[in-house]
């Protein structure tokens, strides 16, 4: 298991555990993160499942490829480390993962 | 609401004769020219029942046309590995010796039930229909424009904000923001930069979704400077009484106030229940709830499959909403053809089916 935790807006943050090979937007769904819609249920499609990388895991998760950078533009707020989580799949590479959730998605 | 207004019937009844002129009278009206939607037409014809299809959308095939296109889909029963396109265009083709009659582009506003039994819908571009079922396959709603959660920007809709433009007119002498990387974003800047006071394309990055042609023409109209390019995000508005005066943009170096008296933002289309939320149908957490039989919702006649639906064991599958449709359809055959016996039948023996299909 893979530990990742999510940082709210207001600072609050939750650690959940989550299996290997799902996606981070499928680990937050499991366990009820607040602020992960994911409307579109994890096809790239939709940008609701909007986070900002912590900067010590960009390297690990790497960039958006370009199919995710265009759904990009229909997040709000997008930043250095923005990243639609359904497209960052769990490996033990990320276990400790740090993302926060942005205060508003689409 | 929708009434059962059997009681009110006498008085009503000449007033609805005339009414009907304009109206396209049909058998059903399926809302919603997703997967579902289209093999309700496919059911609905093997029992004789004529269909007229109504969607949002510009094209069929709902969901799978708007958000996954090109996505494999892999649980769609003998077809391992089929995209939301494909899907689409073989719905299609199954339902076309149906002749079903699709009006695209077109959102249903209301839905009531006429003294005669039969429901008079009508859309947002004033189409009317009096139909003996309706089925709601409308998927998560209807798509509509995504709002930008900009504090207060519900102030400025429809009076500085616009989410489309029907006529370019209105927008003359104005200094316009288009904010969006998309071919709606382009398209319109390309539109309005003609009668524009100013016009800025705001864009997230210096990358553009749009067609390439689009985005040349745009850097082409940068260059003689009768549109600027600003790359950055909004964060507020600025204006009173919903007249918006000037944006705040957030920039790779600091922020700018650019003026602003029209705003439209593309950040594409997001789906939202709508006016079904306001026929009076009993929901469940904002779907509609059904029994497991007919697939009929609260109101006699009306139907609901697919997405949109809810009943206990409910799964948002393809699948699901297919079986949803034979059964629904089935139960419509009893309202359409009261007094018709309906024998089942099954497509690989029955002739009299086959010849409906056009394989006979």
């Amino acid at each position: 298991m893979t530990k990742i935790t999510f940082i709210q807006p207001d600072g609050e943050s939750q650690t959940v555990e989550a299996e290997n090979g799902l996606t981070v937007m499928e680990a937050a769904k499991l366990n009820d993160i607040a602020g992960i819609e994911a409307e579109c249920g994890g096809a790239c499609a939709c940008a609701t499942c909007h986070v900002y990388v912590d900067e010590a895991w960009r390297d690990k998760t790497g960039k958006p490829a370009d199919m995710e950078e265009d759904m990009l533009d229909f997040a709000f707020d997008v930043r250095e480390g923005s990243r639609l989580c359904c497209q960052i799949k769990i490996t033990d590479a990320l276990d400790g993962l740090v993302v926060r959730v942005p205060a508003k998605q689409f | 609401m929708i009434e059962d207004t059997a009681a009110a019937a006498k008085t009503t009844e000449i007033l609805e004769a005339e009414d009907n002129s304009g109206s396209i009278e049909t058998d059903a009206v399926v809302i919603g020219a997703g997967p579902c939607g289209l093999f309700a037409v496919f059911e609905l014809g093997l029992l004789d029942i004529k269909s007229h299809v109504i969607d949002i959308l510009d094209r069929p095939g709902g969901q799978c046309a708007e958000l996954y296109p090109e996505k494999p889909i892999y649980d769609v029963p003998a077809l391992p590995i089929v995209t939301g396109q494909e899907l689409t265009d073989r719905l299609m083709e199954q339902i076309k010796p149906f002749n079903p009659q699709f009006h695209f582009n077109e959102r249903v506003d209301g839905l009531k039930r006429e003294a005669d039994g039969r429901f008079r819908l009508t859309t947002d571009a004033g189409t009317e229909f009096l139909a003996k079922v309706v089925v709601i396959a409308a998927g998560g709603g209807s798509f509509t424009p995504k709002r930008p959660p900009l504090n207060g920007i519900e102030e400025y809709e429809g009076k500085s904000v616009f989410y489309s433009v029907r006529k370019i007119e209105t927008m003359r002498g104005k200094d316009i923001v288009i904010v969006g990387g998309g071919d709606s974003a382009l398209d319109w800047t390309l539109n309005l930069a003609p009668v524009a006071k100013s016009l800025t394309l705001i864009h997230r990055r210096d990358e553009f979704r749009a067609a390439p042609h689009s985005v040349e023409k745009m850097r082409k109209l940068v260059e003689e400077e009768s549109v600027r390019l600003l790359i950055g995000q909004v964060t507020a508005l600025e204006g009173s009484n919903g007249q918006l005066s000037a944006l705040d943009v957030k920039t790779a170096s600091g922020s700018e106030r650019i003026p602003c008296t029209a705003m439209l933002p593309f950040f594409g289309l997001t789906m939202k229940l709508g006016p079904v939320a306001n026929w009076g149908l009993n929901l469940h957490e904002n779907l509609i709830l059904v029994d497991t039989e007919r697939f009929e919702t609260s109101e006699h006649g009306i139907f609901a499959i697919g997405d949109i639906n809810w009943y206990p064991g409910k799964l948002k599958l393809i699948l699901s909403g297919f079986h949803e449709g034979a059964l629904m359809a089935q139960a419509a055959h009893k309202i359409v053809y009261p007094d018709k016996k309906l024998l089942f039948q099954y497509t690989t023996s029955s002739s009299s089916l086959q010849k409906k299909l056009g394989v006979k």
